[in-house]
């Protein structure tokens, strides 16, 4: 005897199981687009807050690696009993004699105040300092000239000055040849320099070479601040040693700083902003899944009479099920995709017209695209529940 | 299996009528269905004795077979009332009475949409109220076709998807659905429509394209619920026509309506008024129209 054919309902394959979650989308276009625009906007926001901050701290990564972070400075302070602390002449000599050091040079205070000219009063200072500079300190800082020359053996005896980039803006200064006020001296300007990412409080500076701000300025010739480079694996071990040896007799009185640091710190800084913004899209996020939700909920109302002949054409309750739970994941789904190429480009445009190079990682590609289908799933399960419990007679009989 | 066995039949006979129903499981080609013999299988209900009994033959169960069948709404509204009907396979029957007389329920119990409150009801040897859901689904989908007043078409796509959707759930493959929906709509004579959507049809065509949607499956039972109602005459009649060369080629047709016309027009009439069957010319199991006429 042969056995009957079992009773159980066919499995969808697939492909199947897809194409019949598309109806749905593909009778009711408008709809679809709008809410899949919730969604969009939400993963954008998320990708194009990580793609920019990833983009920003991979700019200042490289150019932390170009600038180095092996430059410390030593800076005269105050001593435990608030006495300036006066680092002695052959600072810089001392240091260079720290077995890693490769380059040391220093700087120094110069009491003078900086007018443009002799008409303007002499209060307004314009906020720039003079300070004395060693021709080295050009290749310590790795620092580049804009316009015209820097210090040398032959114009560091010359009341001649060299300005940093914000001073020369300050003062009005644009040419190499223009004089400016130092006291109630005329010196000639020989170089603007470029901006000093490492050392920023220098570009406010009219520097002039030691002898001449001896000669002109009653500088006494002590170095305010020492910079120094040692191989990176040295840095800590010159640390250590670098206050002690710039102050023998008063170590506590110097303040020892890895400019690289503050760097850093901006971009540590950036990180707490990041996560504030992945909060909004997150958000966002959120508000478009609830718009998911209520297109499936109002869909399903709508659908019943098709549910209905399903049931009757042989859809089990779970088929009805997968059918709407499919079509929730394909609509987000395709606001997932929207709002991940989205992202993508609002990275790359931004990017480029900071001058960074885009980094878009791929993991917040799928962390969205993930969020996308969970959200997806969340918002059609309720609807999908519902639409497989109507009953097949009144849905059928539904208007 | 579980559902198969009849408790109260005898054992041979028992062990007969899954063995035939397997062989009546529809050929998967529309258009093919086998003629089907209607032979008496015996009954189990109170030990009713078989009727009219086709001895040694391999007895084809009956598609429909509802047993002291009631249907009780809260209220309580009674809509069906122990009805006892039998619908041989290859029968052509109408379900006719004015409205409020259960017609519609019948529909739903017959096409296994809803359980009758009291009362068995077997569809193709299955005993409908020891299936689960899951189960009376896949039953739906490979013995009974369903045509509505109002068609119910899918809006966006053409007659070969919506006919397609008539095969989906019995697990038949892309490819294959949409042959068989091509030929199933040139068999209802739509072959020159077969991309056309719904609002591109008329009403006629639309119900067309549903008869096809049904007969898709190749089905024992087709049900037809006012097939006519929404239709203009002649369109009605060339769909009515349809239907008869649909049970001309082996598959029972039950017509649901309130139309005395239509009624009078199919060999058997089974009369409802008030969840009663007053009347049903074809009670002895006779298919020949002629008997109660």
């Amino acid at each position: 005897m042969k056995s009957p054919v079992p009773l159980r309902p066919a499995r969808l394959s697939a492909r199947d199981v897809l194409r019949t979650g598309a109806i749905g989308l593909r009778t009711r276009r408008t709809r679809v687009v709008l809410s899949a625009l919730g969604i969009a906007i939400g993963i954008a926001t998320m990708i194009a807050v990580v793609g920019l901050s990833t983009s920003s701290r991979a700019d200042l990564m490289s150019r932390l690696d170009r600038l180095g972070t092996n430059l410390l400075t030593a800076e005269a302070g105050r001593d435990p009993y608030g006495q300036e602390v006066t680092l002695p002449k052959n600072a810089v000599a001392m240091v260079q004699r720290i077995g890693p050091v490769q380059h040391a040079t220093a700087t120094g205070d110069v009491d003078a105040r900086i007018r443009r000219s002799d008409v303007v009063p002499e209060e307004r200072t314009a906020g720039v300092t003079a300070q004395a500079a060693r021709p080295d300190l050009l290749t310590a800082l790795g620092a580049k000239v804009s316009r015209g020359v820097w210090l040398n053996r032959a114009n560091e005896r010359l009341p001649v000055t060299v300005l940093g980039a914000v001073a020369a803006r300050r003062l009005g200064v644009t040419e190499p040849g223009e004089k400016i006020m130092m006291n109630d001296e005329y010196v000639v300007v020989v170089g603007i320099l470029e901006p000093i990412e490492l050392v920023p409080n220098l570009d406010r500076v009219a520097l002039v070479g030691f002898p001449a701000a001896e000669r002109y300025f009653a500088f006494d010739g002590h170095p305010s601040t020492v910079f120094e480079r040692s191989p990176d694996s040295t840095v800590e071990d010159v640390r250590a040693v670098l206050a002690r040896t710039v102050s023998p007799g008063n170590p506590v009185g110097v303040k020892v700083s890895r400019p690289s640091d503050a760097l850093a710190a901006k971009a540590a800084t950036d990180k707490g902003l990041t996560a504030l913004m992945l909060g909004l899209g997150a958000v966002a996020l959120l508000v478009g899944g609830v718009g998911v939700a209520n297109t499936m909920v109002v869909s399903v109302l709508e659908r019943r009479q098709e549910i209905g002949l399903r049931r009757a054409l042989g859809a089990t309750r779970g088929a009805v099920r997968l059918q709407f739970l499919t079509e929730s994941l394909l609509l987000s789904a395709l606001g997932g995709l929207a709002g991940a190429v989205l992202g993508a480009a609002a990275t790359h445009g931004f990017a480029l017209v900071q001058g960074w190079t885009p980094v878009v990682p791929p993991w917040s590609l799928g962390g969205g695209l993930a969020a996308t289908l969970a959200i997806g799933a969340l918002a059609g399960l309720y609807p999908a529940v519902r639409a497989s419990r109507l009953d097949p007679t009144t849905a059928l009989n539904a208007t | 299996m579980i559902a198969r066995r009849r408790s109260a039949v005898p054992d041979g006979a028992a062990d007969a009528i899954p063995a035939a129903a397997s062989d009546t499981i529809p050929a998967v080609t529309p258009g093919a269905v086998p003629g089907r013999v209607p032979s008496a299988a015996p009954h189990a209900a109170g030990g009713v004795a078989p009727r009219g009994a086709v001895a040694g033959a391999a007895s084809v169960p009956p598609v429909v077979e509802l047993r002291g069948a009631s249907k009780t709404h809260p209220g309580p509204v009674h809509a069906l009332r122990a009805v006892d009907l039998t619908v041989e396979a290859g029968e052509l029957l109408a379900i006719v009475g004015p409205s409020g007389s259960g017609k519609s329920t019948m529909l739903n119990i017959m096409g296994t949409l809803d359980r009758p409150t009291t009362g068995t009801v077997h569809v193709a040897g299955w005993d409908v109220g020891a299936l689960s859901d899951a189960r009376l689904s896949a039953l739906r989908a490979r013995h009974i076709g369903f045509v509505f007043q109002h068609f119910h078409l899918s809006a966006g796509r053409d007659a070969v998807d919506n006919v397609c959707d008539g095969l989906l759930y019995a697990g038949v493959g892309l490819r294959e659905r949409r042959a068989r929906a091509r030929t199933a709509l040139e068999r209802v004579g739509l072959g020159h429509r077969l991309g056309h959507r719904p609002t591109e049809l008329s009403g006629g065509e639309k119900q067309r394209v549903a008869i096809a949607r049904a007969l898709v499956g190749a089905p024992d039972l087709l049900l037809a619920d006012e097939p006519t109602g929404a239709l203009d005459t002649a369109s009605g009649k060339i769909v009515m026509e349809l239907l008869h060369e649909l049970n001309a080629a082996g598959t029972a047709v039950c017509v649901i309506t309130h139309d005395h016309d239509i009624a009078d027009s199919l060999p058997r009439r089974v009369r409802f008024r008030d969840g009663e069957v007053v009347d049903d010319s074809g009670r002895a199991g006779s298919r020949l129209p002629e008997v109660g006429a």
